[in-house]
């Protein structure tokens, strides 16, 4: 250890270090970084597509095969992704939806009384946990939703048909071999969201399982010796309290099924990431895309953070 | 999934049985209906494996799902870097169990799940099983049961006389994975000699896992560096990370992979830009870097304060206080969470075959375009699910024992 006496060196004064260290990284990301965007400059240059947004206008020359808003082919670029944002939000939505309730009832499951329902419970987790989404998303597509079968011999139940052309609600009708119905729901959309739901739940499943085993054992005790029925303990005793523990764990469930719904792609659903690929193979105007792909996820990120962030505020402790 | 009968490890089965299935009269209408509908499927899924799949699928192109296209007539690298991984594995698998952990005194602790007998019988029987159920020649069979012998040879040799080695040598031997790492690549992409085989000639599960284990081993340092950046107190280096750690978790991965191979031409000047193989490895790795350094924040701030600044008042430098008493400590906690991230990342490999690269998803839908196979693809998916599923399990009982292995609080039993 140098002595008192002996001032240490300029480069191992505390008081310059710090800004030593930070000069030196600054200098280093911003030598990368101009570097990385003097060459997108040059290179966007040399082909003619330098930052522009008036392509969004051009007509976009291409189908969608689902969509909620109209569009057909003479309509513009950026209506063609607006649709396909919206696909996104739907499936997202719906999604959400369905996680939640298939992971909860999964995750409660696995504190059944019942030995065979906790095991079952389990196993779908572990099962599901360890099989990548897009080999289930395929799995779902191409293995179980394209066998449907058509025409009479599809799945007919009151007021709901599942046929290859689709979910159909709401008095069904066979019109020339082909179902109709005033609601329909492609099998992309339903492998699409029948995958998200299923992975999801799984991971839905352990955040509630936490969160209902950090309730403690004399919550339910308690609750029971009052008179209290198993499922009216769970449900105004137990989950109550369970809530804070789970909300902040179902936030990054939440948007890691938001950025997942991207995987669509791979069973034909034309959701925002599919179009926007199209897109760019058409125009070229891969910085843009990129720009248009990236922001629209991290607002649909970000608005999840900030509602579950919201429903935080709600269910923790107040505290008089 | 036939449910496996706990009961006969237990003393009082019946009881047992009664208690868990029939405890009241709901349990036992629920415990029937499941056992019905377990029974239906698990006879469906017999019946269909038995008469309706056609596993010729997966026999006529094990080549292509083990190594895609790589040439023929270069293989033999592959089969010697299998043996090379064999011979490593037995060694390390074998101290692993032989030898006590470094430090500890009185009677050896649990060092490793004392079932590991069950791994190297369940190994055998892969190795006796696979070849038949492939269809293979018998020379191919014979190279599968030869490594299979070399492993398990390795594995009793070091338990046997792991203790006798001196203890620089033992310390050394950790040091051969690295190197067979780099002894691999260049097995696998030529040079120093031996012919080149291009990275697109690279398929099924050799890119995954190659992929798997690149990503994984470079996001490990990058994630810590990001980590400890974020809790930094320098502002640029905590705002620095923070801005790259949100904003590649803001965004999916496909959408990256997408910008890696739309955007990293236009980034670099001509020429200089990597092959599409490197480029998704290269996203991939700066992806789960992101990932990993949010699970070893985690780890960091569970360790106290005082503990740095202990360190740091006995004279360490930051550096040597950060990574001698700060991270073993933080990694310790992290190392589930880490896992976990690891895991992911591997399975996040299947993600190459949407941007049109041949891993194993990729190369399997190759294969279902193929129209000899059309229609098979129930028994391809499902095998791909049973292998990524073994993969990712195995990684997680790794994880589960190393993290009984580092617990210092663990009292040594037995």
């Amino acid at each position: 250890m140098t002595s008192r006496s002996a001032a240490p060196p300029w480069w191992r004064n505390r008081r310059y270090l710090p800004w030593l260290v930070q000069g030196v990284v600054a200098l280093a990301v911003g030598v990368v970084v101009a570097f990385l965007l003097t060459n997108l400059l040059l290179n966007l240059t040399a082909r003619g597509l330098l930052l522009s947004w008036s392509w969004l206008g051009q007509p976009a020359g291409f189908d969608l095969a689902e969509t909620i808003l109209p569009f057909d082919a003479s309509l513009p670029y950026w209506r063609a992704m607006l649709a396909g944002l919206v696909n996104t939000l739907r499936v997202v939505i719906a999604g959400l939806v369905g996680a939640t309730v298939l992971g909860t009832l999964i995750g409660t499951a696995s504190f059944s009384s019942n030995g065979l329902l906790r095991g079952l419970a389990r196993v779908y987790v572990e099962v599901i946990r360890n099989i990548p989404l897009l080999l289930q998303l395929i799995f779902w597509y191409f293995v179980v939703f394209l066998a449907l079968p058509n025409g009479t011999d599809a799945i007919q139940l009151p007021g709901l048909v599942l046929a290859k052309s689709g979910l159909f609600l709401g008095d069904p009708q066979l019109v020339n071999g082909v179902w109709q119905a005033p609601l329909r729901f492609t099998v992309e959309f339903g492998a699409l969201l029948t995958g998200l739901v299923v992975y999801t739940a799984a991971f839905i499943a352990e955040v509630v399982r936490g969160g209902i085993a950090s309730v403690p054992k004399g919550q339910w005790e308690a609750a029971s010796s009052l008179g209290f029925a198993p499922l009216l303990t769970l449900r105004r005793i137990v989950l109550p309290q369970a809530l804070r523990v789970i909300v902040p764990g179902l936030n990054s469930q939440y948007i890691s099924l938001a950025k997942n719904s991207s995987l669509a792609v791979a069973c034909g659903f034309t959701d925002l990431y599919s179009v926007s690929e199209t897109t760019l193979n058409q125009t070229g105007r891969a910085v843009e895309v990129m720009l248009i792909l990236l922001g629209s996820y991290l607002v649909i990120d970000l608005v999840i953070s900030a509602l579950m962030n919201g429903l935080n505020g709600l269910v923790q402790l107040k505290e008089r | 999934m036939a449910p496996a009968p706990p009961a006969t490890l237990r003393p009082g089965p019946w009881q047992w049985l009664r208690r868990e299935l029939f405890g009241s009269r709901l349990d036992g209408l629920i415990s029937i209906a499941l056992l019905g509908f377990l029974v239906a499927a698990a006879l469906g899924l017999a019946k269909w494996a038995i008469f309706q799949a056609q596993w010729t699928v997966i026999s006529a192109n094990s080549t292509l799902f083990a190594v895609g296209r790589y040439p023929l007539e270069q293989q033999w690298r592959l089969w010697l870097l299998t043996t090379l991984l064999a011979l490593a594995t037995g060694l390390s698998w074998g101290l692993l169990r032989a030898l006590p952990r470094s430090g500890s005194s009185g009677p050896p602790p649990i060092l490793w799940p004392r079932n590991d007998r069950w791994a190297a019988a369940i190994l055998v029987l892969l190795a006796l099983w696979r070849p038949l159920a492939l269809q293979l020649t018998l020379a191919i069979q014979l190279r599968w049961w030869a490594i299979t012998a070399l492993l398990l040879l390795a594995r009793w040799a070091a338990g046997r006389w792991g203790q006798a080695l001196p203890p620089l040598v033992r310390r050394l031997i950790p040091l051969i994975w690295p190197l067979l790492y780099l002894v691999g690549m260049v097995l696998i992409s030529g040079g120093l000699g031996l012919v080149q085989v291009a990275p697109s000639d690279w398929g099924g599960l050799l890119l995954t896992l190659l992929m798997a284990t690149f990503a994984i081993l470079l996001c490990f340092p990058l994630g810590v560096l990001l980590a400890l950046g974020r809790r930094s107190n320098l502002p640029l280096l905590r705002w620095g990370s923070l801005l790259y750690i949100e904003f590649i978790r803001g965004a999916p991965l496909i959408t990256l992979l997408f910008l890696g191979q739309n955007i990293l031409g236009f980034l670099l000047p001509g020429g200089l830009a990597p092959d599409r193989v490197w480029r998704a490895a290269w996203v991939l790795t700066f992806f789960a870097a992101a990932y990993v350094a949010e699970a070893v924040r985690s780890g960091l701030a569970a360790v106290p304060a005082g503990q740095l600044e202990a360190a740091r008042s006995l004279g360490l430098s930051m550096p040597f206080a950060l990574i001698h008493v700060v991270l073993p400590q933080a990694m310790r906690v992290a190392l589930p969470a880490t896992v976990g991230q690891f895991i992911t990342l591997l399975q996040d490999t299947t993600l190459l075959s949407l941007i049109g690269l041949l891993d194993l998803l990729g190369t399997a839908r190759t294969v279902m375009a193929n129209p000899a196979f059309l229609g098979r693809n129930a028994e391809v998916y499902l095998v791909l699910a049973v292998l990524f599923w073994c993969c990712c399990a195995a990684l997680g009982l790794g994880s589960r024992a190393l993290e009984t292995r580092l617990n210092p609080n663990l009292a040594p039993s037995r």
